[in-house]
């Protein structure tokens, strides 16, 4: 584990990095530092974010001094130890390949230079780490893709991406909450939803679950 | 609806908004709020209420309004000619309209947005936890949306009294940029991703607000700002006002309704006493940025809070 930094980002805001990298334990250790800050610092914390390998925690500059809120923190994360971490939760995600809910589907099979059927099986086949969500409320970073169908993001975004798109971006793989712009290949469609402000959980993913990717036969995506 | 405000015209983007929906961010949920947090602050003390309570955010064209019943209103931020039955009524004192009585928002002569706060605040349902829209996510009282005409505006009953004297209160207005404004900037996170240079450029140079801007945030054109190598990083959070650089050099100041994470270097953040000056520039104003220190940034933001009667 490499050493953490810890930066002023602006007055309202500090983080804490690792050095950069999409790797497990990195990130790992940033939920543990994450989990811990939340419960010590409670309200003094407006939030508490993760990225790949970053922790960043906001707070109100008139009421918290930040030099003391730096110290609070790198005693924390001087202490945190991933093998504390409980793992994530596990989260299967039923898929329809390819048809009209993956347009995207052929080129990435073109990328790898391998079928269609070869590409949703690499897409299938691996457990991904949640590494952050955000982007918009629910989208969870996943990583990491088989390099062989790690297409790049395309190079003109759609101005519009159905809800429940599931996509690829080199390493990283997806599911689009909601109906936004996007510039992820679209190999498949889900019928789960990753954020419904009706459900009890609103959110299915938060950093650090294991997803996988279970492809429906084609009766099951009503196309039989 | 038996005391409230309804929507005549709803003016050129008009929402609900309160100091923001804070606590889900690492959901992805942005967390919106004012553009100008200093005049909703005002606006809502001037009326006698708590800084929280849900005011209306006005852009560049205001709305009619219409009264049921009595409401005290103010407003605070960009100076507009305000009318209620064909009579002015001031900004930056609060005002009574009786039942029937419609508002009117007339020309703008300064700034871009203003608060209009009403005692009691609006009683528009929350989501969690906060009464702010974020119309990126579609996510705030009326679905998340800007208002339209016909929309009715409820307002809570008056429980919670600040100050009764409000009108005694001496609170200041903001002042308004004009043409333009020069704002703080504490320098990083980013710092290595950046030339010296890139500094030199960003502290020396005017740059103009796009027209490619709004409440996510303004996408600025000026001189380009270096990058020592590449133009990503993997993404993380982007706090209000954090300046991000992507590979065309040309930087982008994310404002309310930003997204939560970013893959763009940050070269600096608008220190939070700037911010609502920030938030008053609109597309065709100008741009200047100076270096600032923590210490200092945070010695402004108590000074601005004086300027409020002390009330956090």
């Amino acid at each position: 584990m490499g050493p953490f930094k810890i930066h002023s980002a602006g007055d309202a805001a500090v983080v804490v990095e690792l050095p950069e990298a999409i790797d497990p334990e990195i990130n790992a250790w940033c939920v543990a530092l994450s989990r811990t800050l939340t419960t010590n610092l409670g309200t003094i914390a407006r939030d508490v974010v993760i990225g790949y390998c970053s922790v960043t925690v906001f707070f109100d500059p008139i009421g918290v001094d930040a030099q003391w809120l730096e110290a609070e923190i790198a005693e924390c994360a001087a202490t945190t130890d991933v093998s504390t971490v409980i793992g994530g939760g596990a989260v299967e995600v039923p898929v329809c390949y390819g048809g009209d809910g993956g347009p995207d589907l052929a080129d990435v099979a073109a990328f790898a230079g391998c079928s269609e059927a070869e590409a949703i099986a690499l897409h299938a086949s691996r457990e991904y780490r949640v590494y952050l969500v955000g982007f918009v409320p629910g989208f969870a970073y996943m990583a990491e893709v088989d390099p062989r169908i790690a297409a790049p993001r395309r190079s003109s975004p759609r101005t519009s991406v159905p809800a429940g798109s599931v996509a690829i971006a080199g390493g990283q793989t997806g599911v689009y909450p909601s109906v936004t712009p996007g510039g992820w290949n679209i190999i498949g469609r889900t019928p789960l939803k990753p954020f419904d402000a009706a459900r009890a959980e609103p959110f299915l993913f938060k950093p650090g679950d294991r997803v996988r990717f279970r492809r429906l036969d084609e009766c099951e995506c009503g196309r039989a | 609806m038996t005391r409230g405000l309804s929507v005549v015209r709803p003016g050129m983007l008009t929402t609900v908004q309160d100091l923001g929906r804070w606590g889900f961010q690492a959901s992805g949920v942005p967390v919106a709020g004012p553009m100008d947090e200093y005049s909703h602050r005002l606006a809502n003390r001037l009326v006698g209420n708590l800084p929280s309570a849900a005011a209306l955010e006005i852009t560049l064209i205001g709305p009619e309004l219409l009264a049921h019943g009595e409401v005290t209103c103010a407003v605070a931020g960009a100076t507009f000619e305000l009318t209620v039955g064909g009579s002015s009524v001031p900004m930056h004192v609060p005002f009574t309209l009786h039942a029937g009585d419609r508002l009117k928002f007339g020309a703008r002569r300064a700034g871009a947005r203003a608060a209009l706060a009403v005692k009691g605040g609006f009683d528009v349902p929350a989501v969690f936890g906060s009464r702010s829209t974020s119309l990126i996510s579609a996510m705030g009282p009326f679905d998340g949306r800007a208002l339209k005409a016909g929309d009715l505006l409820p307002i809570a009953p008056v429980t919670t009294i600040v100050s009764s004297g409000s009108a005694s209160v001496a609170s200041v207005p903001l002042p308004l940029p004009a043409g333009g404004a020069t704002v703080r900037v504490i320098p990083g996170p980013q710092l290595s991703f950046f030339t010296p240079q890139a500094y030199d450029t960003l502290f020396t140079s005017r740059y103009l607000i796009t027209p490619h801007s709004n409440r996510m945030g303004y996408r600025l054109a000026g001189p380009a700002l270096q990058h020592a190598g590449r133009a990503d990083i993997l993404s993380d959070a982007t706090p209000l006002g954090t300046l991000q650089v992507p590979a065309s050099g040309q930087p982008i100041l994310l404002m309310a309704d930003r997204q939560t994470t970013g893959g763009y270097p940050k070269i600096g953040v608008v220190i939070g006493a700037d911010l609502p000056l920030a938030g008053q520039l609109a597309p065709g104003d100008w741009i200047e940025f100076a270096p600032c220190t923590r210490q200092t940034a945070v010695e402004a933001l108590r000074r601005r809070q004086q300027w409020l009667g002390g009330q956090r």
